[in-house]
């Protein structure tokens, strides 16, 4: 059912209102897609079906029969969701090529309401990884590398160097749809989240990314990760936004026996009027080692915007947080190499040449097919369910988990409504910077603020909130009870208000007419 | 264009079949099952006797509609890969969803062994690569099983004579949802591997039989009877031809006193009657072995049933790990009684145990007790009559059509339509006699309007399924008896005429 005047995406008031049309929408969205090629946020770009279904949509609307509030909304989905008809490479060449013959039910209801699907955006190879820089496709470029308030602030260290080679990263693994929604070329974009892959691109790329409860959206058709924390997520430009995207995926699926099985009412929010009804928890042992002090520093100011509100600001302790990187490595790994079992080049995706036997085939399809991280988490991952290491391993990583949620429920038990906390550690971090590391010590660094939320099935949202000294964005984080995601999107939505995160000033998207895409009006928080 | 083709053809480096030199000629020795559970005499060398132990690990195919964990249908002998599923060819997203009926059929399984029914069980994922496992696992129920500790009983013929029955029980370990694999089709001369992914997914109950017996005729009475009640819950229609029944063998030999030797595991056996052939030469090969100073090996053998011995089986050599790992998709499968049953909760969306345990059908045990007692007949008929699917209910069939006793009765299904049926190799359903031509047939009889060796006649000619009634028939052929007194005078008379030195011969007597 369509939302009753829950239209808060501003592009759906203009699309109702005739001021632009569908296609028109969907074209400009195409030509800007073009325009920031150099971005590397798109895998596929479905220009065709776009168009095809943007002038469904226009017939809707003139009939005066839009089918809510996303009709003629063009999105983007990250190439791990299946598309029927529409490439799903998971930015590995295990899969290019591959085009299934089904919709995840997330892509389905999407369109099943209208929304125009631009295409695929890039990811770091199936998911794996915090930078979106490890995909067979080449890595993401953050859009706010090009942004005026970047380039104003950042000194180039010498004249040789190429000018370009300053650009940073959009974090991950949905780099590819934090960099469409800011970039403007959507308006909405889904992600996945595992261990923090929407919160963290979506932070470093100044978007809202929400990851909803475990259970509250169908992961049929997401091209699993970590079965049993993966989530879809949801990039948005405000929170509103992900609150309408939200109430209509979310509810249960026959096809996904781990949704919930109660009816899911969508909702609205409205603001929030008494924060001083609100208890919002600051855990400490998100003072992380590595925290940057602007982050810190952003991070009790924020608390203080609660506090001076009214609201009810309290330290709390999640003692087994600091296990989560380790514990998380074991279980990740288990499934990775559980899930990465039927590709083995016999029904679909690459096939090697090899053909001296089956085994030998297996062997040559999953070396040529699958990347170094890929292909280490599935060495760990068998390694930790052998049985003479299942017990110490995974058995004892699963206690651990159970820890970890216990803390939650603890603290949520004691009457704390909220958590906040930061995103990330840093800002972005350039390109050639963040390469010096490997894929799985980065990934523990920048998993470490956002994995226990999955590890507890928590709903999570990264609010972007100001600008780093080094003119890019930065987020903190909010996480809620289970299933209560009104609640934690309705204090996000307040904190959004205060805070007044900057737009992001694109040079190159100088040429366009940036009319019906900005809705908030720039004025920094700091 | 969609994901390749599932009938996907690749070389195979490794050559199907038995290898290695053909079996040496086993000795002779009777291996005459011991009822009383006792040892086997020793062998030649004349040394301590040898125990052996059976245990069986049978897969039933569960009778549904649809797979396990999707909606395709489930069909015998459909094309090739005409009934698979974007999840039963794995690909990356799908997710399994319980069929609510192979649950039942299991829960159904389960109560009819005396097992205990776990209200909640678990699924897992049990990791092996193999050409026709697409998921490169299987979903099965490796660390709470749905049901356990249960137990069968089987009747056993000493010597072979039906008159002389033992009852005997073993006791069930476990059984276990899981899936059925795939088909591997080798085509050897091209060498390649044609995979027809219809099976796979398929439910099945995997029934876990503990080591308790000790010799072919024991493991075949054991399967039989599981067959028997399988049939009759309608849970798996366990047709062993048609791999709706697949049994595995654990066979071991020790003396008496010390412990179980190393076992060997027994696959490929695909009769009920292989099944006591693969045991026991099992079991001689292993006494052989041990008494010529040889060490058993704990490996999979495959019944190879042209030559009647076990061989090593090549593909699964080397042992294999596993890596169980929890099902993430599945959340644990939970049962109720009717005290733990939710009030707001109907019959739909819930599994009842009590619901299942209230309405199930008598099983073979029970109804070979009412025949006896009902009719009067032998337990070693009521064996009979249950052992052929639909001779029971035939039987029952002709009483309620006829004045003639059920003991006589018995005599012409048994003796008659039975051997007539095997003969002709037809089932009851196929037999041309059906139960109203032969009570007709009977009530002649029984009224005296023919002989039993006319009814015999008569038999044989319903038989060709002519459509002729029994009367009709014994008109024809003339072959009524001779009520009527005067008639009877007469011929008696032409007799005695034309008869008449005998007559005097026997008047002067």
């Amino acid at each position: 059912a369509a939302l009753k005047g829950g239209l808060r995406f501003q592009v759906s008031a203009a699309l109702k209102e005739g001021r632009v049309a569908p296609t028109e929408l969907c074209q400009r969205c195409l030509s800007l897609i073009k325009s920031t090629e150099f971005l590397n946020a798109y895998i596929t770009v479905a220009e065709e079906t776009a168009l095809k279904q943007a002038e469904e949509s226009e017939k809707r609307y003139r009939r005066g029969q839009p089918l809510g509030v996303l009709d003629g909304i063009p999105i983007a989905v990250k190439d791990n969701f299946n598309t029927a008809g529409i490439e799903t490479t998971c930015a590995s060449n295990m899969l290019k090529g591959y085009i299934s013959p089904y919709n995840a039910t997330v892509v389905q209801k999407l369109l099943d309401q209208g929304a125009v699907l631009l295409g695929k955006t890039n990811l770091d190879e199936f998911a794996m990884g915090s930078g979106s820089t490890d995909g067979v496709f080449g890595p993401v470029r953050n859009p706010w590398s090009y942004s005026r308030q970047y380039k104003e602030k950042s000194v180039p260290k010498s004249h040789s160097e190429d000018k370009d080679s300053n650009w940073v990263i959009t974090g991950g693994s949905s780099g590819g749809s934090a960099a469409a929604v800011s970039s403007f070329t959507c308006f909405a974009a889904l992600g996945s989240d595992t261990g923090g892959s929407t919160r963290n691109p979506a932070a470093h790329c100044g978007v809202v990314g929400l990851k909803p409860t475990y259970g509250l959206l169908s992961r049929h058709g997401l091209i699993p990760l970590v079965n049993s924390m993966d989530v879809p997520g949801i990039l948005t430009r405000c929170v509103d936004d992900a609150a309408v995207v939200l109430s209509s995926l979310a509810g249960h699926d026959p096809k996904d026996s781990t949704t919930i099985q109660d009816n899911f009412k969508p909702f609205e929010l409205s603001d929030l009027t008494d924060v001083s009804k609100l208890s919002i928890g600051i855990p400490k042992e998100y003072h992380a080692p590595g925290l940057s002090s602007e982050i810190l520093a952003l991070w009790s100011k924020a608390a203080d915007l609660f506090k001076n509100a009214g609201a009810k600001v309290i330290e709390v302790s999640l003692p087994h947080t600091r296990y989560s990187i380790v514990c998380y490595h074991v279980l990740c790994t288990a499934e990775v190499a559980s899930n990465m079992a039927r590709f083995d080049g016999l029904e679909y995706g690459h096939r090697s040449d090899m053909n001296k036997s089956t085994e030998s085939m297996y062997a040559a399809t999953r070396r040529e097919g699958f990347n170094d991280v890929v292909r280490g988490r599935i060495l760990s991952g068998n390694y930790f369910l052998l049985k003479q290491n299942y017990e110490n391993y995974f058995i004892k990583a699963q206690k651990v988990r159970r820890l970890i949620a216990n803390d939650f429920v603890k603290v949520f038990g004691s009457g704390v409504d909220i958590l906040l906390t930061p995103t990330t550690l840093s800002d972005a971090v350039p390109y050639m910077e963040f390469i010096k590391e490997d894929n799985r010590t980065r990934s523990a660094q920048d998993d470490i603020l956002t994995q226990a939320a999955n590890m507890a099935g928590l709903p999570a949202i990264n609010v972007p909130t100001a600008l780093s000294e080094r003119g890019l964005p930065v987020g903190l984080q909010f996480i809620g009870r289970s299933f209560q995601e009104k609640q934690l999107l309705t204090v996000a939505k307040w904190f959004e208000k205060q805070v007044k995160f900057p737009m992001i000033q694109l040079e190159e998207g100088k040429r366009h007419d940036h009319g019906v895409f900005q809705h908030q009006k720039s004025a920094s928080f700091l | 264009a969609a994901a390749r083709g599932c009938g996907g053809v690749w070389r195979r480096a490794w050559q199907r079949g038995a290898g290695g030199p053909a079996p040496a000629p086993r000795g002779q020795r009777a291996l005459a099952c011991n009822v009383r559970g006792g040892a086997v005499p020793a062998g030649k060398s004349g040394l301590a006797p040898w125990v052996p132990v059976v245990g069986l690990e049978i897969h039933a195919q569960i009778s549904s509609n649809s797979k396990l964990f999707s909606g395709s249908q489930v069909q015998f002998a459909a094309p090739p890969n005409s009934l698979v599923s974007f999840f039963d060819a794995s690909l990356p997203g799908t997710l399994p969803v319980l069929n609510r009926r192979c649950v039942e059929a299991a829960v159904m399984t389960g109560l009819a062994l005396n097992c205990s029914i776990n209200k909640k069980s678990l699924f897992d994922r049990k990791h092996y690569f193999y050409a026709d496992l697409p998921a490169g696992y299987q979903i099965t129920q490796q660390r709470v099983p749905i049901a356990v500790n249960g137990s069968l009983s089987y009747n056993l013929c000493i010597d072979n004579k039906m008159s002389q029955m033992v009852t005997k029980t073993v006791r069930i370990k476990q059984i276990q949802l899981e899936q059925d694999s795939g088909k591997s089709l080798h085509d050897d001369t091209r060498s390649q591997t044609l995979v027809d992914l219809n099976r796979a997914g398929v439910g099945l109950m995997e029934v876990v039989m503990e080591p308790d017996m000790c010799c072919g005729a024991e493991a075949a009475a054991a399967v039989r009877e599981l067959q028997l009640i399988l049939q009759t819950l309608g849970s798996s229609q366990a047709v062993m031809a048609e791999g709706q029944l697949r049994v595995d063998a654990n066979v071991s030999v020790h003396h008496p006193g010390e412990p179980y030797g190393v076992r060997t595991e027994v696959k490929n056996i695909n009769s009920i009657r292989f099944l006591a052939k693969a045991v026991d030469y099992e079991i001689e090969r292993q006494i052989e072995e041990l008494e010529s100073g040889g060490t058993i090996l704990n490996e999979t053998r495959v019944f190879d049933s042209k030559l009647g011995c076990t061989v090593p089986m090549r593909d699964k050599e080397g042992k294999q790990d596993y890596r169980f790992m929890p099902e993430p998709n599945l959340p644990p499968l939970i049962l109720y009684d009717a005290r733990s049953l939710p009030a707001n909760m109907n019959h739909q969306q819930v599994v009842n145990i009590d619901w299942i345990h209230e309405r199930l059908p008598d099983l073979p045990s029970v109804k070979r007790a009412k025949l006896v007692e009902r009719y009067g007949i032998l337990p070693e008929h009521s064996f009979t009559l249950l052992n052929e699917d639909g001779l029971a209910e035939f039987f029952e069939d002709v009483i309620k059509q006829t004045q003639m006793k059920p003991k006589k009765v018995i005599g012409w299904i048994l003796k008659d339509l039975l051997s007539y049926l095997k003969q002709h190799s037809l089932t009851v359903k196929e037999s041309p006699v059906s139960s109203f031509l032969l009570a007709d047939l009977l009530n002649c009889l029984e009224k005296k309007e023919i002989s039993s060796t006319a009814a015999k006649q008569v038999f044989a000619e319903l038989w060709k399924g002519e459509g002729k009634t029994p009367l009709e028939i014994v008109k024809e052929k003339n072959l009524q008896l001779i009520q009527d007194q005067k008639d009877l005078e007469q011929i008696c008379q032409a007799v005695i005429d034309g008869q008449e030195n005998e007559v005097i011969i026997c008047q002067w007597c």
